[in-house]
């Protein structure tokens, strides 16, 4: 059978007060550097209110999901969030299995995440 | 880059593949582990469950047995036996100690900014059986699946 790299990517949009991250693709140990250096580069330009547009993510490894682990103190600290969207049933699964929907806002669509930081601005 | 691969298919219905320990190599044993799943029967959920299994452990040993050294290999093997699968990866790096793992808490984990030892857990979590085997020259996780 054919071997079908898919690859992992990021698309980045942002309106006055919210940035969001459209991610797709394979997120495993490899491709998980470049969400964490997008991550950051929003972190150093003090962009705290982030949403992760999950909708073509293919596949998520627990390195992926280290990464949102590693920085949703300093977002939150900083009075910011990351907010976890349109998620496809087999990588909510995967955060379900290590209990993240207690700890992180995760919404089915994008608009509810910006109502969310649109409330909490308020 | 070094980019060896191998793939053999022995009797017995057991198939191998060898990879160089890099991360760049985790989606091709993603999409072998999977092809291979089918091949023998398992459902979508099933065949996510083995992937991502497989996919820590590979991680694990590219991470913690070889510490990202890419000149040494990971073998992984796929058979299934009486309705189970069983798939292997076997490593030559530094042992992994199941009796020094604990149950990650993700909550604590968030404030403390680690990240890591969650591979462990998942891969209990979605394989029905897991044992780690040390043997003299080599390390050894065996991981089974139960073929509904």
């Amino acid at each position: 059978m054919l071997t079908v790299m898919k690859n992992f990517h990021i698309n980045h949009r942002h309106s006055d007060e919210i940035e969001v991250l459209e991610i797709s693709g394979e997120l495993d140990a490899h491709t998980a550097s470049k969400l964490e250096d997008s991550l950051k580069t929003l972190i150093d330009k003090n962009r705290h209110n982030i949403i992760v547009n999950c909708s073509d993510l293919e596949y998520i490894a627990s390195a992926g999901l280290g990464v949102f682990m590693a920085y949703i103190e300093d977002v939150r600290g900083l009075g910011g969030d990351i907010k976890l969207t349109n998620m496809n049933e087999r990588v909510y699964n995967v955060f379900d299995l290590l209990g993240f929907p207690t700890l992180y806002d995760i919404f089915d669509e994008e608009e509810e995440a910006v109502k969310q930081f649109q409330n909490s601005d308020q | 880059m070094i980019n060896r691969t191998r793939q053999i298919v022995t009797i017995n219905n057991t198939y191998k593949l060898v990879v160089n320990a890099s991360t760049r190599r985790l989606a091709e044993v993603r999409q072998f582990v999977a092809d291979k799943a089918m091949h023998f029967g398992f459902d979508e959920n099933q065949i996510s469950d083995i992937r991502l299994a497989v996919d820590e452990a590979c991680t694990n040993i590219i991470k913690h047995a070889y510490k990202y050294d890419e000149s040494q290999n990971v073998e992984i093997r796929l058979k299934l036996e009486k309705n189970k699968l069983c798939v292997s990866l076997t490593d030559t790096g530094n042992a992994f100690d199941p009796n020094k793992y604990s149950k990650p808490d993700i909550r604590e984990q968030m404030k403390s900014k680690k990240r890591g030892g969650v591979g462990v857990y998942l891969i209990r979590k979605l394989m029905d059986d897991v044992e780690y085997l040390k043997m003299d020259d080599h390390n050894m996780i065996r991981m089974y699946k139960n073929l509904n």
